[in-house]
């Protein structure tokens, strides 16, 4: 990225800062705008995870990490609303999950549009902004300026601008991947819910969208819950983790967290955690969660 | 029957029963133009050609019975297309599971239409079948074109209604889920709307051909434009445009069948879409 | 058709049935046009192509009136348009993905066209034409020993080249990527198979007529693929079923007076039926089984 384009993202940073103040909602610092208290989740008759408490402040970025299968994407779709709590009280900006609206963005796992869908970013991108309003679009509404405005914005913020008017069906990987964060961004969320956002993504594709995202979070103040199957990428830009393992779960700094001890206190069998020269964490020696696939499948197709 | 009244040649412009079919097939085109571009870009191109089939089968049923042949188009279409939202997860049924469906409700039809021809009131209307198969536009009267006036407005303004949402549905389905867009009920309104059109369009140019109202004016569309509001609007007019044009040629060509017509203009601007290059710089190539 | 009442003497029946030289004929074009559909339609259901089926089925129709309207025989205009229609399908594949928003209304708009051209010729001809009732839903009067032998040589050349590219086109089917990462030439054996389809549907338009001859190539394959998931046996069992079918079909439409098709999609469409619902009743079975076995809710 050019340091003018950067230049030019910082001011629009400046001017539009998401202020809860300005969505109405009356969040203060001190209040956390998610909260799990002892949550469960249970899909098909088998409990994913069970005591799980976690509270994220405004501006924090935490990754939820653990194997395949033990349920992390369970865990945001729990947050959305979309897959009911087994157990525990949930608290998302105040309300029950579900009910906050267009003050949480969601970035599902692993999402591709088919190479011939000639529909451009920048309508995908629209869509999160009145996708869900009914009728279509009138070329002399009032409001359609200030929409289109916001669109660009946000898209400007992604740096999607270059490739934003080409169809999305011929974009990359990781061009898609932005334009999809822009969309999640465009309502002003105050959290953001993401699924895998650097899957399928190349090296430097997946450093540059993590580098997004942390600025996002820490800069427009919006709390980050990301899934993410390896921490690496994201390691700088984390606030906390929440490690998910054969049902219970651990919260906490990276550094408390991804250790030789909470990990083998957690799986219940000798775990290790080696850090490379440049500061890179593996994770040796852990289990793999029962039923990988069937598992991930039947999640899938919710 | 009336088919051949088009070789009346320029005469026919002044004739009631071109005007009724220019003032039903307008509309119906409106209609065929509007729900085919959400299924184009749903790709679910295939269930509107079983519903097109099963507008055959229910209107022959409906003959056999005794009934106006409209009433079995319509049930028939919304009960098939209530059945495959019903069967298919996400309002999306299988394609095998559609096929195997629809082939056997053709070989129904067939049972119809030979129950009906060899019935007391179906002796002397051997055409039936054809007509019902591809069409007689020129046939409507003025009634008949009041109430496709009527459906084909009442559908365009559902689609209008639930555009958005169901374009958000279409491309977006699991962010739409999460927004609150009632993903699957708009699904199963939209193959209800997809029957509708097709018992609509059969009147006009027959059940085995409306699938080329639904799918030409909305794939050249699709190739045309990339902005999804834009390409609908497109659609609809292209859909008027054509059906506008085959029934003209229809009027002027001795013995041309108003259904080949339409059908021959819209095949022929959907070609037309090939010979230009599409507007975006396709200046390097994607790795998926 | 009805020409004969239905008697419980089985044996008797079919005696009566064979007397006839055009019903034995029909019974042989039958047999013949129900294997080679199967086996093809056994492709076209893994393959997930059953629109391009479909199409190419419609597809005999103008291709039998053209060819009456021009005066040429009927194999030739069956036979030829089927596979110039094969042709347009892969070309306008050509460079998409399968199954996309843009290659199933493609499909859908040749389909369409070439059925208003069938009308247009129809239209033409005016008249003399035996009735497009027959071209669209088929019959099996009439058929000649030469028709019959036409028909079994078309099918012996197709299922010759399915017996030569049937194991790279499943590996195709099934995995594309591996198996062009393989050597396997995906694309070319695509196209092949789209010909070999065409062919197929044009020689079971000619009992079937155009309309039917899908159900003929759908169901049999469905129900198979149903029950087991062995490719071998699947073939097999597809094979089977599709002759069972036709043939009770023939059986039925000499008996009662009803056309040939509305037999053979009923019997063909309630065994796939009847495979959903011993499925549905294996799996509901097996999950008591399984909840019986290991409490419900283990973490």
């Amino acid at each position: 990225m050019n340091p003018a384009a950067q230049a030019q993202q910082q001011d629009l940073l400046k001017v539009e800062p998401a202020s809860p103040a300005a969505s109405g909602a009356p969040v203060t610092p001190t209040t956390p705008v998610l909260c799990l208290c002892g949550a469960a989740a249970r899909v098909g008759g088998r409990t994913l995870w069970s005591g799980v408490d976690l509270e994220v402040q405004a501006g924090e970025f935490v990754a939820v990490l653990g194997p395949n299968g033990v349920g992390k994407s369970t865990l945001v779709k729990v947050l959305l609303g979309t897959v009911p709590a087994a157990a525990g009280d949930i608290r998302v900006l105040g309300r029950r999950p579900g009910e906050a609206g267009h003050r949480v963005g969601y970035l599902p796992q692993r999402r591709s549009f088919d190479s011939d869908l000639r529909i451009r970013g920048i309508d995908i991108v629209r869509m999160g902004l009145d996708g869900d309003r009914w009728g279509v679009p009138l070329p002399w509404s009032r409001s359609r300026r200030a929409e289109q405005a916001r669109v660009d914005e946000v898209i400007e913020l992604v740096g999607a601008s270059a490739y934003a008017h080409r169809p999305i069906g011929q974009c990359s990987g990781g061009e898609q991947q932005r334009l999809l964060i822009a969309q999640a961004l465009v309502r002003r969320p105050e959290i953001l819910l993401l699924d895998e956002p650097l899957d399928s993504l190349d090296l430097p594709n997946q450093s540059a969208v993590a580098a997004l995202i942390g600025r996002i979070c820490h800069q427009e103040g919006v709390a980050v819950v990301m899934v993410a199957h390896d921490v690496n990428p994201i390691l700088h830009h984390l606030d906390r983790v929440v490690y998910i393992a054969e049902g219970g779960a651990v919260c906490g700094p990276p550094s408390e967290v991804i250790n030789s001890e909470t990990l083998t206190r957690l799986y219940r069998t000798p775990v290790e955690v080696l850090s490379t020269q440049d500061g890179r964490l593996v994770v040796v020696g852990q289990p793999e969660a029962p039923a990988v696939h069937t598992d991930r499948h039947t999640g899938r197709e919710k | 029957m009336n088919l051949y009244l088009a070789s009346a040649g320029a005469n026919a412009w002044s004739q009631p029963f071109f005007q009724h079919a220019l003032l039903a097939g307008t509309f119906i085109a409106l209609a065929a133009g509007l729900v085919g571009y959400f299924l184009v870009l749903r790709a679910q191109v295939f269930t509107g050609d079983a519903l097109s089939h099963v507008a055959f089968t229910g209107a022959m049923a409906a003959l056999a019975a005794g009934y106006d042949l409209r009433l079995g188009l319509f049930t028939a279409c919304i009960l098939v297309a209530l059945l495959l939202a019903g069967i298919g997860r996400r309002g999306k049924a299988d394609d095998v599971v559609i096929g195997s469906a629809f082939a056997w409700i053709l070989g129904l039809g067939s049972f119809f239409l030979t129950l009906y021809t060899t019935s007391a009131s179906g002796m002397n209307d051997g055409g039936a079948g054809v007509r019902v198969l591809f069409g007689s536009i020129f046939g409507l009267d003025a009634g008949q074109t009041l109430v496709a006036v009527l459906v084909a407005l009442g559908v365009g303004v559902a689609v209008m209604f639930l555009g958005r949402p169901l374009l958000f549905a279409t491309l977006d389905e699991s962010v739409a889920a999460a927004r609150g867009v009632p993903v699957k009920a708009l699904g199963l309104a939209f193959l209800v709307l997809v029957g509708i059109t097709a018992g609509e369009a059969t009147q006009a140019v027959g059940s085995l051909l409306l699938l080329g109202l639904l799918a030409a004016p909305a794939g050249a569309a699709v190739r045309l434009t990339d902005r999804p509001f834009r390409g609908l609007a497109l659609t609809a007019g292209l859909a008027v445009a054509e059906m506008w044009a085959g029934l003209a040629a229809a009027a002027w060509i001795p013995r041309c069948p108003p259904s080949f017509s339409v059908m021959a203009a819209a095949s022929l601007v959907y070609a037309a879409t090939y010979l230009r290059r599409p507007t975006t710089r396709r200046s390097r190539t994607v790795t998926a | 058709m009805g020409s004969a009442s239905f008697s419980w003497n089985l044996v008797g029946d079919f005696q009566q049935m064979w007397s006839y030289p055009f019903m034995v004929n029909a019974f042989r074009a039958g047999a013949t046009v129900a294997v080679v559909a199967a086996a093809v339609g056994w492709f076209v259901v893994l393959r997930r192509q059953t629109f391009a089926a479909h199409t190419l089925s419609v597809v005999a129709f103008p291709g039998a009136a053209l060819a009456t309207l021009a005066g040429f025989a009927l194999s030739l205009g069956y036979f030829g348009f089927c596979v110039a229609a094969a042709l347009a399908l892969a070309l306008l594949r050509r460079g998409r993905e399968p199954g996309g928003s843009g290659e199933s209304a493609a499909i859908g708009i040749v389909q369409a066209f070439l059925l208003a051209c069938g009308y247009l010729f129809m239209a033409l001809y005016k008249g003399l034409l035996e009735g497009p009732q027959t071209l669209l839903f088929g019959s099996f009067l009439g058929i000649t020993t030469g028709q019959v032998t036409t028909l079994a040589m078309a099918g012996v050349a197709v299922l010759g080249v399915l017996a030569v590219i049937g194991r790279p086109l499943l590996f195709a089917s099934v995995d594309p990527q591996v198996a062009a990462a393989r050597g396997v030439p995906v694309r070319g054996l695509s196209v092949a198979f789209l010909v070999l389809l065409g062919a197929a549907t044009a020689e079971a338009a000619q009992i079937t007529g155009a309309l039917l001859v899908f159900a003929l190539m759908v169901l049999p394959a469905a129900t198979a693929q149903v029950l087991t998931a062995r490719p071998g046996l699947s073939l097999l069992l597809t094979v089977v079923l599709g002759f069972a079918a036709t043939w009770a079909g023939l059986v039925a439409a000499w008996f009662w007076p009803y056309p040939l098709g509305f037999f053979v999609t009923t019997i063909a469409f309630a065994l796939f039926l009847l495979a959903h619902g011993a499925r549905l009743l294996s799996t509901a079975l097996a999950n008591r089984i399984a909840s019986a076995t290991i409490p419900a809710g283990a973490a």
